[in-house]
């Protein structure tokens, strides 16, 4: 089985979000970047997929050389081989369309990715990959088993579960708790710096510009009322928060 | 055993003052070398550092690794244990601490061995992973925010596997090697005694041949094994027959007559396993016979420093932990309506358990650093694996023994200061400064206590300038020389990084030469017994040590990353420093008041003065930069 996952490049999750360039790019000083924690799940479960029946795992990343540390991580957990497209991941449509190309020169049974990213939590470029190779894609994948050329899959839909059979070839939007997760082993990391890593030029067109980021607004301070005083939280409610 | 023994007797170091009246004179500054005639200077044609050469030799910062010098696969080696750490240790930090039996400590051991973890120093022939000096520190100080899983850890993998790893025979580490890098087998260490533990050469347990010579009997009492509860193999000294010194035995559990109390009630690290443990009439093969006889003392010192300079990593682990945990703290806790991190107070505890800790890191990756250049050298002039690792270490004893003093005590310091932050949560078992505070002292006890490191240190550096290995004397001179004289007020504007600082730094070596000169001449053969002059050495070389590190270690950023990208480290370098300077010049004249007289007095005082002189700098200022940095970050800041 050939098993593509596709990687992002992400701030932690402790990172301390700003912006330069009169707010229209993020401000990367200081930030660690870690692999999506979606992503993390569904590379796991593809290596534990290959150590059961054998195949490959190949990770994608569409991003800048900067993302080559958590694609060498990756490849510490498992992967056999990697593939960069080498630009700025700008939004959905243009980092599906790069998956679409890489995924359309090879006949991948899976790919898998993460649920969403933890940057902008677009959350539709599993559906978009679909699409674009006119194969079936399925979010959020909690559970997933393959037998043969067909997939179970267990799927989170709204207050429940959903069991779904599939037949291969699927794109997938993986969450926990599809998998353990991994910490890359002493020799997984000791032998990924000699597994290939191919960089590879986009294709196709930016469609969007940032113009504006804007952060929430910083939480206010909390005020305590008192018990016995329901009248005065009634009117804060009403009056300064706006809320009822 | 550990101190100053017989290191006196070769020859002294006689910088002779005298005074007239008030126009005090230096009449004399020579050098006397009795019983030893051969050359002073050990032909030097390696470009690397020497151990203890840093108090005579002006270093480059070039010279010197910075941990921002790691490479991505070190990382994220270093990654995958704060993981494990993480998600493995943390979340069951009370279930190990109240375990009734070993089995889960087993259990992480046996997880972090299929991580790897287990087999980092091992080389790969051995089914380990053949990694550096510096990645094992980096793995210790990874691995050190672990409490009890921690010390567990560093037992097996340092005093527990590495005395077969360099002393063994091939037969010995093929059969323990790669069942010791899995976890397959836990290892423990049995050195210490009831009756033998700082003193550790005078054991009482007895090993003796059997009739047919195919076995060693051995019959004895050991206490405070680590691992003890559950090891496999045993690493025991004891003493063949009427020797003198120790030998070294590889024992399995299984070669039977081994017995053991219950596990020791203890103030921290309380799921450690730690064990008195009963060899009798235990019986062991003489091919498990380690080393050589008696050889055994020779590698319980060696085990030791590389114990040593590990613990001082794994405790600068320890001590970031607890920091961005009380960071954490101080941003959330609020009293007279703001977070408690905007009271100064608060601030510089906050700003001075960074910089200490940043510090100590600077100075223990700068140490092993140099340990990996030496084994590098010294396996390129053809000596054996593991001699060049064993040489490589003992040449750094000094740096070892600094190192393990200075990182157990920032973490105390850091622990302390992490209670106080937590206020009344810092008494309470329900937060983690309880566990951290207690944990942290056990540090400057085991591996040699501070006592005996502080000893250490200064001792090597006295025999190695008496061995001729450490050329001393010509900068001892040149010390009492420049007191007599009119002090340099040559301003000349220099171009470069921390100028200033460096001159400081120079001159702290030299109250370090002045005092060391002055107390050696004075005491002769009876300074080993003046210990409290020593033990103020001993801080005056520490702190000059981590100073110079710390500086040089800020230095190179900025050439590489530029002034501006470095304002906050540059910062803790400074404030460091400030500090530094202080504790020498009091260090420097508790010593000073402790033997000279009169005229010497002053004249030590005032050259003590001198040497203890740096601008004054706003180190308020700096503190709260490195706090607030901190504050925003909620954690560690560097
Ligand atoms: C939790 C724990 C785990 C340990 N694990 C191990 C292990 O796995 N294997 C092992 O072999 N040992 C182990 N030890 C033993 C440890 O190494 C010793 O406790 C330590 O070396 C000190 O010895 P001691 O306890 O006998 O103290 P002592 O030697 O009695 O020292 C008492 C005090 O006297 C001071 N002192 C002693 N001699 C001198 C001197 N010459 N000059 C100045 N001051 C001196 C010491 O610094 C100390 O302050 C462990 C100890 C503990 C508490």
């Amino acid at each position: 089985m050939k098993i593509l996952v596709c990687i992002t490049n992400v701030p932690d999750t402790t990172a301390k979000i700003s912006f330069t360039d009169s707010d229209t790019k993020f401000n990367k000083a200081g930030v660690t970047y870690i692999c999506g924690p979606y992503d993390d799940y569904a590379l796991s479960r593809a290596v534990e997929l290959k150590e059961q029946s054998g195949g490959t795992v190949t990770v994608l990343n569409v991003g800048e050389a900067d993302s080559e540390q958590v694609i060498r991580k990756c490849l510490a957990i498992g992967a056999d081989d990697a593939i960069r497209v080498n630009c700025e991941p700008t939004d959905s449509y243009f980092v599906a369309q790069q998956i679409a190309a890489i995924a359309s020169q090879e006949n991948y049974d899976l790919i898998l990715m993460g649920r969403e990213s933890i940057d902008f939590n677009g959350g539709v470029v599993h559906g978009l990959v679909g699409e674009m190779l006119g194969i079936p894609s399925l979010s959020p994948v909690m559970k997933l088993d393959i037998d043969g050329k067909t997939a179970r899959i267990t799927r989170e839909i709204e207050g429940g579960k959903e069991d779904i059979e599939a037949t291969l070839p699927l794109v997938l939007g993986c969450q926990e708790p599809i998998a353990e997760w991994k910490i890359p082993n002493m020799r997984g990391i000791m032998t990924a710096r000699t597994k290939p890593l191919k960089v590879v030029e986009p294709t196709g067109d930016d469609l969007t510009v940032t113009r504006k980021f804007e952060l929430p607004a910083p939480k206010g301070a909390v005020k305590m009322i008192a018990a016995d005083e329901v009248e005065k939280l009634v009117d804060l409610l009403k009056n300064e928060a706006k809320v009822l | 055993m550990l101190c100053l023994h017989n290191i006196f007797f070769i020859s002294y170091i006689y910088v002779k003052l005298v005074c007239k009246q008030n126009n005090i004179q230096l009449l004399s500054a020579k050098l006397i070398i009795s019983n030893h005639n051969s050359t002073m200077i050990l032909t030097d044609n390696k470009a690397s550092i020497k151990g203890g050469e840093f108090l005579i030799k002006d270093i480059d910062a070039s010279q010197i690794f910075i941990p921002e010098e790691f490479s991505e696969e070190q990382k994220m080696i270093a990654q995958t244990c704060l993981d494990f750490v993480r998600t493995e240790v943390h979340p069951r930090l009370d279930e190990i601490d109240y375990a009734k039996d070993t089995s889960l400590m087993v259990s992480l051991m046996d997880k972090a061995g299929e991580l790897g973890l287990l087999g980092t120093s091992i080389p790969e022939e051995y089914g380990g992973f053949g990694m550096n000096f510096n990645t094992s520190m980096l793995v210790a100080e990874a691995c050190g925010q672990g409490h009890s899983f921690s010390v567990a850890l560093s037992a097996h993998t340092g005093i527990g596997t590495l005395p077969i790893l360099y002393y063994g025979n091939d037969a010995q580490k093929s059969k323990y090697l790669p069942k010791l890098a899995t976890g397959e087998w836990k290892a423990a260490y049995c050195l210490t005694e009831p009756d033998s533990g700082s003193d550790a050469n005078s054991g009482k347990t007895k090993a003796e041949l059997t009739a047919d010579g195919k076995h060693y009997i051995i019959n004895g009492q050991k206490m405070w094994i680590t691992n003890g509860g559950f090891a496999d193999i045993y690493i025991v000294f004891a003493k063949i027959e009427n020797d003198k010194n120790l030998t070294a035995f590889i024992v399995e559990k299984d070669f039977g007559g081994i017995t053991m109390n219950e596990e020791e009630r203890k103030m921290g690290i309380k799921g450690s396993s730690t064990r008195q443990i009963f060899f009798n009439d235990c019986k062991v093969p003489v091919e498990n016979l380690l080393f050589t006889r008696e050889g055994g003392f020779k590698i319980a010192v060696n085990i030791l420093n590389i114990g040593r300079i590990k613990l001082a990593s794994a405790v600068v682990g320890a001590s970031k932990g607890v920091i961005s945990q009380t960071v954490n703290y101080a941003n959330e806790r609020k009293q007279f309506g703001v977070s408690i991190n905007n009271f100064g107070a608060i601030k510089h505890k906050l700003a001075e358990m960074i910089v200490r800790t940043y510090a100590s890191e600077s100075a223990c990756y700068r140490a092993g650093q140099n340990i990996d250049d030496a084994i590098e050298d010294l396996l390129a002039s053809g000596v054996e694996a593991s001699q060049a690792k064993l040489k490589g270490v003992e040449q750094f004893a000094i740096e070892c023994a600094i190192m393990k003093v200075h990182g157990s005590e920032v973490l105390d310091y850091v622990v302390d200061e992490g209670v106080q932050v937590y206020g009344g949560m810092g008494f309470s078992a329900e937060a983690p400064m309880d566990r951290a505070y207690r944990d942290a002292r056990i540090n400057r006890i085991f591996e040699g206590t501070n006592e005996i490191n502080r000893l250490l240190s200064v001792g090597t550096i006295v025999k190695r300038a008496m061995k001729g290995e450490l050329n001393l004397m010509p900068a001892a001179m040149a010390v009492g020389k420049e007191i007599m004289s009119i002090p340099d007020f040559n301003t000349e504007e220099e171009d470069g990084i921390f100028i200033a600082e460096k001159k400081v730094i120079k001159n702290m070596k030299k109250a370090i030469l002045m005092i060391a000169g002055a107390s050696l001449q004075k005491f002769m053969a009876k300074f080993e017994q003046e210990q409290e002059i020593i033990i103020n050495l001993a801080d005056m070389l520490i702190e000059t040590y981590v100073a110079e590190s710390t500086i040089l270690r800020v230095e190179k950023l900025i050439t590489t990353r530029g002034e501006e990208a470095c304002s906050l480290q540059k910062d803790a370098a400074l404030i460091y420093l400030h500090n530094a300077v202080e504790k020498l010049n009091n260090a420097g004249k508790s010593a000073i008041t402790s033997f000279a007289e009169g005229d010497e007095l002053r004249v030590m005082l005032m050259g003590l003065k001198r040497f203890s002189k740096i601008e004054p700098f706003n180190l308020k200022d700096a503190r709260r930069r490195i706090t607030q940095a901190a504050i925003e970050k909620n954690a560690y800041v560097f």
